[in-house]
């Protein structure tokens, strides 16, 4: 038996209607799950990946 | 009004005048704060602010903080150019929090230096309910790290 924690508190992950998705693209991965209960949105969680680097330039002048 | 991926321009600025120190132990506490769909963090974001940040049960203002791990590295690609670059050492967690307005960016800034602001991370818009928001860091190489400072 798995317990997710829900607005409703711990409950029974059986009782529950889960759902899962992912986006992926040049900037994420992210995945997500949901649980439903009785239509009603008890739980969410998302992980987002970061994929993409910031990048500062650096240059040194030259003299001619 | 939309956030924008960036690495902050004062922090270059600051770099040059040694505010920041990322060292391992002996250098400042960085802190990654989250920020609504609806906000303007940029380039031009100069510190922390609690404008624009999510609210929510379990969240603090502020954010959490920032782990790290391994000091920054740098590498030499040619006689003529290099990288240095730093990742934080672990994913950033926000645990048990419920953030019901749609959030799309860090911040990441230096809480040890009047929380200037070091860079802006956007993705996907999220909301979370009962649950828990992870952001896994890049891999902290010469190319995927996660600030890298480059010549070419």
């Amino acid at each position: 038996m798995a317990l997710v924690t829900t607005t409703k508190g711990e409950m029974d992950e059986s009782l529950l209607e889960k759902k899962e998705g992912f986006v992926d693209n040049d900037n994420e991965y992210t995945t997500w799950v949901e649980y439903w209960h009785e239509g009603e949105l008890v739980h969410r969680s998302a992980h987002v990946a970061l994929k993409k680097a910031i990048t500062l330039s650096a240059e040194a002048a030259s003299f001619n | 009004m939309a956030n924008t991926q960036a690495m902050c321009t004062t922090f270059m600025e600051e770099l040059l005048e040694g505010v920041h120190n990322f060292t391992t132990g002996t250098g400042d506490t960085f802190k990654a704060a989250l920020y609504l769909a609806s906000a303007t963090y940029n380039a031009s974001t100069t510190a922390y602010s609690t404008t624009g940040e999510v609210t929510g049960t379990g969240y603090t203002a502020g954010g959490v903080n920032v782990t790290n791990g391994t000091s920054p590295a740098a590498t030499n690609t040619s006689a003529t150019a290099g990288v240095a670059y730093w990742t934080p050492s672990a994913s950033i967690t926000y645990t048990s929090v419920t953030l019901t307005t749609a959030f799309d960016a860090v911040l990441i800034y230096n809480s040890s230096k009047s929380n200037r602001a070091v860079s802006v991370h956007t993705f996907g818009s999220q909301t979370i309910t009962a649950g828990t928001f992870t952001l896994t860091m890049p891999s902290n190489t010469t190319s995927t790290a996660l600030i890298r400072l480059a010549t070419t």
